[in-house]
């Protein structure tokens, strides 16, 4: 038996990304042992039986020797089972069933079955992004992987069944063509949400066009049933369709959070977490890991219904999210960032009885206290609140003339997230929404009197600072809508209309 | 405006003796005990302890002139009370100022009105001392207030809004900026008015010179009114040197669980006059009835009217636009027209309701 030892390179994913791990096999007589090292969790462990099984039932040879197998680098703590082909090539390598000069240049990954089947893992995406970066040739993946790891260019991607030929395939005694790359998620020509199917409605539609427009974060309130979720879900079919580079980052993120099609992203994510969903389920943790429903929402929605239902703490969490568009989760001394630039959608009743208005029997202590639970700090993320009317069951059925398609309104989107990263092309950011006091106060300029009425606002106090700049943000998005590049005060007197009351004023 | 030797003199005095006056009063409760009252030599006495020599010695190297042309420089005005353009009403005062440092141009102080409260008011504090500076501002009253933080800053701030004149009367050097964060206000209050002290430029605040500063507030206004004030506090005592020369004293009421309210709802129970806004401060000042305060006015534009009408009728906005046959972008603009006029306001999430205007 020729070799003893033999390392095959592998990945463990850590959030959404993933970091180069090498799987060792060493080789020596002995009592018949097979020992795992290299800080492994349970799954890992678990992957002795499965490469044992895997290797006898593919009618190779699993040696009946002392058998140690260690991941590198030691520290790192993994899980999963993505490395069972790993060390299941690393024991073929080293009990000389392969060659190990085949394994050069090449990574592996992917769960096994007990009949040797390979089976498809989370984040094959991220996996083949690392492997690019570490300058391999060739990756090696269950053949449901391939298409995805394959959007990868510059690495040559094979898709392999079993593990027999896994082995065959090491050997040269068969081969496969280089997978190609997923076709996009085959998208209706016409979004299925059509905002034209929404009758009335028009501030929430005037809202959700702006918020599209400039990236903004929208609170939409009115009674139960009045459509804010049908609002809501029609949000990503006018946002501008996602560039290459959004999809690809959209993709890894649904695959390394186990929600992936195997395609290449068409649409922006919409997710719509239950406001019983915690902390950490909104920004993330957990064991692994795991994106929390902000990181899945990246690039696209983040929807939370019923607003005031949400726990505070729940709500509070998501600030510093929304703010810095990526989160950091700390796993025992290291911390994972996920990324996190998600609009913010959220939806709640008028008042705490939420019946219409004419029935409605909330005093001013009940509207307070209403308001006080939700969270201070994530209003104050909030760039515009529209009204969501309780549309009568008569104007349902009837219905009047469709309003604007959602193909038009992106078209109009579009063309003003164009003029923004023209606009924004040297400072980081590529829309209105993304812009800090700072950028907003040097980019959006307004005349003298407009400028007058603001602090005229502000004076009263009913304007903090940051809502200034909030309202400047989305006065410029407005006249970006309207092609223009100057903000004329009709702009700025819209943005004040759809500003968010400040909580204290509210809670008051 | 301009002062006499003798006034001036005093004044630089009392700059020197500031912090030898803070180690005698500044324990809490202490109040300056008639010691203002005192003439020059009796308060060095009374203060100066063993730095007797030093001050007599700091004092013998002031010149008049040379104040006054370092004032002139630094466009510091100055009056005092043997001259004219000193405001007469201060006499009434047990121990009143004999020279004031003003910074800005002292405005009508015939029919003044203190506005004074907490420096941690609650936003219906906040709120009515806006409203009442500007309402009286809108109606050519001086507003007389402190510059605090709360509700000092927030009467300051809407008789300017209001187009009126107001005046700030500070606890050290009318040149001393205090507290910082309101610097803008006190650039426009200086503007639109005059900011004054009977302390020479330069001097810092002391813990004694609040109520010092207190006694000149009740002194130059008719009327004192407090909007909201703990118990005990400051702007109590403010109220106290009002009764005490014989002025009327008026209080906003308070909510009873507030304990920002104490104050001033005790002062409604021992007889102050309910203020529940500036017609209230108009009917005391001129009579009942005799000087209406400009009633809201509808906006001129038919628009702005209609989504008014909307509003009022507890229309939703998406509704009152098509109603008004506007386009929401218009309806959403006219809200915040309205809102700025003070016609509309905030009522909850996203929902607003008919305000009594300017």
């Amino acid at each position: 038996m020729p070799a003893m030892l033999a390392s095959v390179a592998t990945f463990a994913l850590e959030g959404v990304t993933s970091r180069e791990v090498t799987v060792e096999a060493d080789i020596r007589r002995g009592l018949p042992t097979f020992t795992l090292v290299g800080l492994p969790d349970r799954a890992i462990r678990e992957s002795r039986e499965r490469v044992r099984a895997a290797l006898l039932n593919s009618e190779l040879e699993f040696p009946m020797k002392r058998l140690t197998v260690n991941l590198a680098p030691a520290h790192l703590r993994k899980g999963g089972p993505g490395f069972d082909l790993g060390i299941a090539v690393g024991l073929l390598a080293a009990s000389g069933q392969v060659a190990p000069e085949a394994l050069q240049g090449c990574a592996v990954c992917g769960e096994l079955s007990l009949s040797g089947e390979l089976r498809p893992v989370r984040g094959a995406l991220a996996m083949a992004m690392r492997a690019r970066e570490a300058g391999l040739r060739r990756l090696i993946v269950p053949v449901e992987n391939a298409p995805e790891a394959a959007l990868v260019e510059g690495l040559e991607v094979l898709g392999v069944p079993t593990l027999v030929r896994m082995r065959d395939l090491l050997r040269g005694d068969w081969s496969t063509d280089p997978a190609e790359p997923a076709a996009p998620a085959s998208t209706p020509a016409e979004p299925l949400l059509d905002f034209a199917d929404v009758r009335g409605q028009e501030d929430a539609k005037r809202a959700l066009e702006i918020a599209a427009a400039g990236g903004h974060n929208v609170l939409m309130v009115g009674p139960p049933g009045s459509g804010k979720t049908m609002l809501a879900r029609r949000l990503p079919g006018i946002l501008p369709p996602p560039t290459l580079e959004e999809a690809l980052e959209i993709t890894q993120i649904e695959s390394a959070g186990g929600l992936g099609s195997g395609h290449l992203a068409a649409e922006r994510p919409f997710r719509a977490p239950h406001h019983t969903t915690s902390p950490q389920g909104l920004v993330g943790g957990g064991t692994g890991p795991q994106p929390g429903e902000i990181t899945l929402a990246h690039r696209g929605v983040l929807f939370l219904d019923e607003l005031a239902e949400f726990a505070r703490d729940a709500l509070d969490s998501l600030r510093q999210p929304l703010e810095d568009g990526s989160v950091q989760v700390m796993r025992r001394q290291r911390s994972v960032e996920f990324p996190a630039r998600a609009m913010l959608v959220a939806a709640c009743n008028p008042c705490p009885c939420a019946k219409p208005p004419e029935r409605c029997s909330c005093g001013p202590l009940e509207r307070g206290r209403y308001a006080r639970r939700l969270s201070g700090p994530l209003l104050d993320r909030i760039d515009l609140a529209c009204q969501v009317d309780s549309v009568p069951l008569v104007e349902l059925v009837t219905g009047r003339s469709r309003g604007r398609d959602s193909r038009a309104v992106r078209g109009a989107v579009v063309a003003a997230r164009e003029r923004q990263r023209a606009r924004l092309a040297d400072s980081g950011v590529s829309c209105n929404g993304e812009m800090d006091g700072r950028l907003t106060r040097r980019v959006v300029k307004v005349d003298a009197d407009v400028r007058g009425r603001l602090l005229a606002v502000a004076g009263r106090q009913l304007l903090s600072g940051r809502g200034h700049d909030r309202v400047l943000r989305v006065a410029r998005t407005i006249a970006d809508l309207d092609g223009r590049e100057r903000v004329r005060g009709d702009d700025v007197d819209e943005a004040l209309g759809y500003r968010v009351a400040g909580w204290e004023e509210l809670a008051a | 405006m301009s002062a006499c030797d003798a006034c001036l003199r005093r004044g630089r005095l009392l700059g020197l003796l500031a912090p030898r006056i803070a180690g005698l009063l500044d324990r809490p409760g202490s109040r300056s005990a008639g010691i203002l009252a005192l003439p020059d030599a009796d308060l060095i006495d009374a203060v100066a302890g063993e730095a007797v020599e030093e001050v007599h010695e700091r004092m013998g190297e002031f010149h008049a002139e040379g104040e006054r042309a370092e004032l002139a420089e630094r466009g510091i005005g100055v009056a005092c009370r043997h001259r004219p353009g000193f405001p007469g009403q201060l006499g009434e005062l047990h121990d009143p100022p004999t020279a004031l440092f003003a910074v800005g141009e002292l405005p009508e102080l015939e029919r003044a009105v203190a506005i004074v409260g907490s420096r941690s008011a609650s936003p219906y504090g906040l709120e009515v001392a806006y409203e009442l500076g500007r309402g009286l501002g809108a109606a050519g009253v001086t507003v007389v207030s402190g510059l605090a933080l709360g509700i000092d800053a927030a009467a300051h701030r809407g008789c300017l809004d209001g187009g009126g004149r107001g005046v700030a009367v500070l606890a050290g050097g009318p040149d001393v900026i205090y507290p910082r964060q309101n610097g803008r206000l006190y650039e426009q209050i200086a503007a639109n008015g005059a900011v004054i002290s009977e302390m020479p430029p330069g001097t810092r605040p002391y813990r004694w010179s609040f109520p010092a500063r207190n006694r000149i507030m009740a002194g130059l206004s008719e009327l004192t009114v407090l909007v909201e004030a703990a118990d005990p506090s400051g702007s109590l005592i403010t109220a106290e040197f009002a009764r005490d020369i014989g002025r009327a004293v008026g209080a906003v009421p308070g909510r009873v669980t507030s304990r920002f309210a104490a104050g001033t709802n005790g002062l409604l129970r021992d007889g102050a006059i309910p203020i529940t806004g500036a017609q209230d401060v108009l009917d005391e000042l001129f009579g009942a009835g005799a000087l209406e305060l400009a009633s809201a006015q509808l906006p001129s534009d038919p628009a702005l009217q209609a989504v008014l009408a909307g509003i009022e009728a507890g229309r939703n906005l998406g509704e009152l636009a098509s109603a008004a046959g506007l386009t929401v972008r218009e309806a959403r603009a006219a809200l915040a027209r309205l809102e700025a006029d003070g016609l509309v306001k905030r009522s909850g999430l996203g929902s607003y309701e008919r305000a009594a205007g300017r």
